[in-house]
């Protein structure tokens, strides 16, 4: 799963998908997670991040995550594969 | 380079909250880089905003409705003609295309280009004749039929399912969710643009657009898809935005190619949740929010123009994405001398 390579994504966490002309905005902590993402990182690794930089448990950032995910997924942002 | 002077008569200068493109297409051959335009407006009514902006347009004639006979509408421009020796003549509106592709050979031999589509291609890609257009060029379009009566109201399921679309046959559109719903618009339609009225099967999905100019020969000069972002209680466009879908400009070439579609075009698109593209509807002529396409770095009015001149005219090949267009309305004092001079004399 990965974002679809049109998507663009500026550093203030404005999203923008040039197939639809939709466009988003993203908190910090978001455009942080979302840039981890780009980058490849597994969610694991994402999550290792985050939980070193933040004072926040594992169960919550797992539940943002997923929803943050389900989000993504949502509004076509994301090209399913298989992951590695 | 030195700039070419040509005289251009333009229709369409109602810009109003239901917009004709003549004031785009103004500021588009305004901002040409070949060209020096001389502006001549062609008013229908005397109120359209168009004829009271001095700096957009040089001199303003009204002319007759089309409806009131073609003959009356050719005479009024060959009086115009006769002043002001237009070189290209644009005309913006659906209901007067028929005329003026009708009598287009008669201004070719006075001396008026155009470059608008053939009367077949004007025809067959009528509101009413939408399915057959499908099926002859492949394109997926949803049901619908026209209907001349109310009586044909209640006769509509199970062929159409509700809610679907009623609609005029130049403009107007309505989404209907019962009977009652499409007596109420088959009669406010009715009264204002005549029957038939087109009863179209709903499709779910985004609504996009895509603005054309083809050649004639079935390549595209250029084409902007784009996405309405703020539409109007009329359905209008008051802000969109430029998009990078190349589904969407296949089937435009698709269409144009073999069409050999000839002149300005709007193809009005809607993409359903799995990315399949229905054709709602064609308008054959330049939509009032080209001035997008020209923002996004295709300046259709001029090209449309080089080939009414019969000048060679290279296809854009890319505009800008995520450019977008955001309108706006703007009171003007307008004082009555100008109004009264109008009315009275027919020119401003």
């Amino acid at each position: 799963m990965k974002l679809k390579k049109k998507i663009a994504v500026s550093e203030t966490g404005f999203i923008f998908d040039p197939t639809t002309g939709d466009s988003f905005s993203l908190n910090p902590t978001a455009v942080e997670i979302l840039t981890l993402f780009k980058e490849g990182k597994t969610e694991k690794e994402i999550k290792k991040v985050i939980l070193e930089n933040y004072n926040i448990d594992e169960s919550t950032f797992e539940r943002s995550y997923l929803d943050f995910m389900a989000m993504l997924r949502l509004y076509n942002m994301l090209e399913e594969h298989e992951e590695k | 380079m030195k700039k070419s002077k040509i005289t251009v008569a333009v229709s369409g200068l109602n810009n109003t909250d239901n917009p004709g493109p003549g004031i785009p297409v103004i500021r588009a051959l305004r901002e040409s880089k070949i060209f020096n335009v001389r502006i001549i407006g062609l008013a229908y009514e005397n109120l359209e905003p168009g004829i009271y902006m001095h700096d957009v347009v040089d001199k303003v004639y009204q002319v007759p409705y089309p409806s009131i006979g073609s003959d009356k509408l050719l005479q009024r421009l060959a009086y115009i003609h006769s002043i002001e020796k237009i070189d290209v003549l644009i005309p913006n509106f659906d209901a007067e295309l028929y005329s003026f592709i009708s009598f287009e050979e008669k201004l070719h031999e006075m001396g008026i280009g155009t470059w608008l589509p053939t009367m077949q291609q004007f025809e067959e890609r009528h509101k009413t004749k939408l399915p057959e257009f499908g099926k002859k060029y492949g394109v997926h379009v949803p049901h619908s039929k026209p209907i001349n009566s109310i009586s044909e109201i209640n006769s509509l399921t199970p062929e159409f399912s509700y809610p679907l679309l009623v609609k005029g046959k130049f403009y107007d559109a309505y989404v209907a969710f019962n009977p009652e719903q499409v007596a109420l618009y088959f009669n406010k339609i009715a009264t204002k643009w005549g029957v038939p009225i087109i009863i179209q099967q709903f499709i779910r999905g985004t609504e996009v657009n895509v603005i054309a100019l083809g050649d004639g020969k079935g390549n595209t000069v250029g084409a902007v898809p784009m996405r309405k972002q703020y539409i109007t209680d009329k359905g209008k466009a008051w802000g969109g935005i430029t998009l990078d879908d190349q589904e969407m400009l296949k089937l435009c070439h698709k269409i144009i190619k073999k069409t050999k579609w000839r002149g300005g075009m709007e193809l009005e698109l809607i993409k359903t949740f799995d990315n399949k593209y229905y054709l709602i509807e064609i308008n054959p002529r330049i939509p009032a929010w080209v001035y997008l396409a020209v923002g996004a770095g295709q300046n259709l009015p001029e090209a449309m123009v080089k080939l009414a001149l019969g000048k060679k005219t290279i296809p854009f090949k890319k505009y800008d994405v995520g450019k977008m267009f955001i309108r706006y309305s703007w009171d003007m004092i307008v004082d009555l001398k100008e109004f009264e001079q109008l009315s009275t004399m027919g020119e401003l």
